[in-house]
């Protein structure tokens, strides 16, 4: 067993601390040492962007980076949206636009998206799927996903706050 | 799919990541964005013996104009540089390149310095960097030395960078005022990897061509200068049969070979249809 390293890092507010490999991915930090298993793991080589965070604000592939390298950071993850028992806007817009049929993507799709209207409040269809093309979804053919974003970046107020 | 194991060091300074390369001896891997060497570790395609991650040198990332070129310390973001006023205003061209370099999220991690060093043939960097002239900085056991794109990439995923070296700066000279630019490119899905782009740059003084800059990504081993075709345009101007004689003479230059991807004639031929285009948007933002 190689020596542990500390991590120590704030998610979705929370100081929370783990000890770890250094080799261990950031995504299975969260799932297994933290236990947020909101963020999923596809891929684990960043095609598929199911384990997309918010890494200090931008949104970033937590499997294709190290634990270790998290030190310090401040992330958001999907359990981090709902504020107050409440959906958050962009989760609503989710909901009520269809935009998810088995789920798996969802997390990733989420983070990616605020992100995109945090930098481009009011996207063009065309850049929104240039957006998403981020994360793959298999199961709704992506349309439902655009229209709850862009329903979203029409909200009042805006889907900001994450 | 989860790396080996492997020793792993944050430093603060480039001094002390060269101390560490030095100490590992070759066995170590430079850790920038980590967009293509994580992929690699997880796969257990790479298992060095050392990482020196340096994403904790803040000293690495910035830009600056100097010496009528733009300056990018290696570890900037790719993401900086999309949003970059300095970029937009002077390297245009590298900021429009930068909307094709992976995606979002990518982009929050990967670094120009780490794009260049992967020296992946399909990467829109190293195809601006050639466009542009550009040159990197190298910082090593004895010293800095200063390493021009053409004398940089050398095969697929090699550069004459030594193992015992860092790549800390890119210098690109700045773009003309007025001057036209495109990157053209054709992938499956925007986001990735390219299987021929193009990055054009020409400088108009009404119709004659004053500097035309071409390279490609995707049709060969590392990115070409396209000379003897940037030279028909600034012989003959850029009227439309001059953009088809540079585009025909693009395609004769090009060497690409054949993958799971594409074959080695359609990458020719893209790289053709591509240059025409870079050419006919280019020209359509130039000034002058």
């Amino acid at each position: 067993m190689a020596e542990l390293v500390t991590v120590r890092l704030t998610v979705n507010g929370v100081a929370r601390e783990g000890r770890c490999e250094p080799r261990k991915l950031l995504v299975d930090f969260l799932r297994e040492d933290l236990q947020l298993t909101g963020t999923h793991v596809g891929c684990e080589h960043g095609i598929c962007g199911a384990c997309t965070i918010l890494l200090n604000g931008q949104a970033a592939r937590s499997c294709i980076m190290l634990a270790v390298q998290a030190d310090g950071a401040e992330l958001v993850t999907v359990e981090g949206l709902m504020q107050n028992g409440k959906l958050h806007p962009l989760q609503e817009a989710f909901r009520e636009h269809h935009a998810l049929q088995c789920g798996f993507c969802t997390p990733g799709m989420l983070l990616t998206a605020l992100d995109l209207l945090r930098t481009n409040p009011a996207p063009t269809e065309a850049e929104i799927r240039e957006g998403l093309s981020a994360v793959l979804c298999r199961c709704t053919g992506y349309q439902g996903i655009v229209n709850a974003v862009r329903a979203a970046a029409r909200t009042p107020g805006g889907p900001a706050g994450a | 799919m989860k790396p080996a194991q492997f020793d792993y060091h944050a430093p603060t300074s480039v001094d002390e990541a060269l101390a560490l390369l030095q100490r590992y001896a070759g066995d170590a891997k430079i850790l920038a964005g980590g967009q293509s060497l994580v992929p690699l570790l997880n796969f257990r395609l790479s298992r060095p013996a050392a990482l020196v991650d340096l994403n904790r040198i803040p000293a690495l990332a910035y830009i600056k104009e100097e010496g009528g070129q733009v300056r990018l310390g290696a570890m900037t973001r790719q993401r900086t540089i999309e949003f970059s006023p300095v970029v937009k205003e002077r390297l245009p061209l590298l900021g429009e390149a930068t909307r094709w370099v992976g995606h979002l999220p990518i982009r929050t991690r990967g670094t120009i310095g780490g794009s260049i060093a992967h020296a992946d043939p399909s990467a829109e960097y190293p195809a601006v960097l050639t466009a542009l002239a550009g040159e990197v900085v190298a910082r090593g056991p004895k010293g800095e030395r200063v390493i021009a794109a053409k004398d940089l990439f050398q095969t697929y995923l090699t550069t004459s960078l030594g193992a015992d070296e860092i790549l800390v700066e890119v210098r690109i000279p700045a773009m003309p005022a007025g001057a036209g630019y495109a990157l053209e490119e054709f992938a499956r899905r925007h986001g990735d990897f390219a299987i021929v782009g193009i990055a054009a740059m020409i400088v108009r003084q009404g119709p004659r061509c004053t500097v035309a800059r071409l390279a490609t990504a995707g049709a060969g081993p590392v990115p070409l200068r396209l000379r003897a075709a940037e030279e028909i345009l600034e012989r003959d101007g850029l009227g439309e049969a001059a953009i088809e004689a540079a585009a025909r003479r693009a395609a004769e230059l090009v060497s690409p070979d054949g993958d799971i991807h594409a074959s080695a004639d359609y990458r020719r031929h893209l790289t053709g249809v591509l240059t025409k285009r870079a050419i006919t948007r280019a020209l359509g933002v130039a000034r002058g």
